[in-house]
């Protein structure tokens, strides 16, 4: 497990807590059954406060990341396919709008657009097949 | 008596020298918690530190120490580890005759753990208290209180006079001691960057009274901080000014949250740093008695609709 927080990236500190840990849960860093520290343990090394750690897990246990044990830890829960396909169309959407902010600028027009998409799609299939 | 309070004083009062004293001090730390007591040099945080220890005489409200209201039995000491600004060991016995000394006194002493105590906070066992540095007889004391399996940890300005090492090393005695959830700790402190992180709870102290007590984040979202030109925060309707320092560059304030749409678009208006709260909260009324209840400078206007202190 790892979790590097920032002191200036503006984002409060349970957020960053809870997206590095979900992301490894997601991408599988973090495999069904892991034991994660406790809220006290977790709080001590990263050296914040109880109540940040507790709602950093507070709020991946209500999302069915991770259950906890009162008094002792928490573990990563199997992923739920619902939610994994959840997260993954929203970094769909995140990757996608990039793009078009991107294409925006460059002045890139739909069409041309579409035609990168499928040019990506079919270099990933060639890849495939290979 | 609540079980799951570390301690709470309610309605506390104690006159101490001169025309200072300790007013309605209302605040409590629930069970398993860190909570930083903040406020200048004598806004009153050793005296509450003492009367919450049993150490001084109350003359109105009550207090609750680990169940028990205060002065309490006498076993009660054990469960309480107290880091002063001083030791009061005597400086010439060793660390091996410190314990010697203390340990009848405790029915939980933990001979092993001293000793372990001792190895991990670099202190020599046969050193002398008189020649340890600062930050070592503060280790010296927590390794103490920690050896009698005290249940609640408090410091008194644990941090002044520390080296940045040392306080960093302080964070993370607390943070080892915190891991059991029985487990408490409060701190007064006017260095308010140890606190920015490892603080659960923060209750702000300003001339003996309390101005607001909560979480950390509840703290730090009560209040906003305003910067804005010289003549920008002059003349508003409804905003309390605390602590309004005016150059001829500009001009910078706190105000209460719910205040801050009232000023305006001119102004740039920011989350604070807990370091920010306490400066202004504890910035010294200029020329004036302060008014009873009042956080800091109230704004010079007649038109300043405060509505008093804690809320």
């Amino acid at each position: 497990m790892r979790v590097v927080l920032s002191n200036s990236a503006g984002v409060p500190l349970y957020q960053q807590i809870k997206e590095q840990l979900g992301t490894a849960i997601l991408t599988g860093e973090l495999a069904e059954g892991s034991a994660l520290p406790s809220v006290r343990a977790l709080a001590r090394d990263l050296r914040i406060s109880i109540i940040t750690t507790t709602r950093a897990y507070a709020e991946l246990a209500a999302e069915g990341f991770i259950a906890t044990v009162p008094g002792k830890g928490a573990y990563v829960l199997p992923l739920d396919s619902a939610l994994v396909r959840e997260q993954l169309l929203r970094q769909i959407e995140d990757g996608l709008q990039a793009a078009l902010t991107a294409a925006r600028q460059a002045g890139i027009r739909r069409d041309e657009l579409i035609g990168i998409l499928d040019g990506l799609i079919q270099a990933e299939q060639h890849d495939a097949v290979r | 008596m609540s079980s799951d309070l570390a301690f709470a004083l309610r309605g506390v009062g104690t006159a101490v020298a001169g025309n200072f004293r300790l007013r309605d001090v209302t605040f409590e730390l629930p069970t398993g918690y860190v909570m930083g007591l903040i406020g200048a040099n004598g806004a009153g945080k050793t005296t509450t530190i003492r009367c919450l220890l049993g150490m001084r005489r109350i003359d109105a409200g009550e207090i609750e120490l680990l169940g028990h209201r205060v002065p309490g039995p006498v076993e009660l000491r054990q469960d309480v580890g107290v880091v002063l600004d001083h030791t009061c060991l005597v400086g010439d016995w060793r660390l091996t005759e410190v314990e010697r000394t203390l340990r009848p006194f405790y029915d939980r002493w933990d001979a092993a753990g001293y000793r372990r105590l001792l190895g991990e906070f670099g202190l020599d066992p046969r050193a002398r208290v008189k020649d340890l540095s600062r930050g070592m007889a503060m280790k010296l004391m927590i390794a103490v209180a920690l050896s009698h399996q005290a249940r609640l940890l408090v410091f008194d300005e644990p941090s002044s006079g520390l080296d940045p090492v040392t306080r960093d090393e302080l964070v993370g005695i607390i943070g080892d001691f915190l891991v059991d959830e029985g487990h408490s700790v409060l701190f007064s402190t006017h260095i308010t960057s140890d606190l920015d992180r490892i603080g659960d709870y923060v209750t702000l102290l300003h001339e003996g009274r309390i101005v607001r007590t909560g979480t950390k984040d509840e703290i730090l979202d009560a209040y906003r901080i305003v910067r804005a030109g010289p003549d920008d925060l002059r003349g508003l309707v409804g905003v309390q000014l605390i602590g309004a320092r005016r150059t001829p560059a500009g001009s910078q304030a706190l105000v209460r949250t719910e205040e801050a749409a009232l000023l305006g678009g001119d102004v740039l208006v920011e989350a604070p740093t807990l370091e920010e709260i306490a400066v202004h909260v504890g910035a010294r009324a200029p020329r004036r008695e302060p008014d009873p209840g009042v956080e800091g400078d109230p704004a010079r206007h007649a038109s300043s609709l405060s509505t008093g202190g804690a809320s």
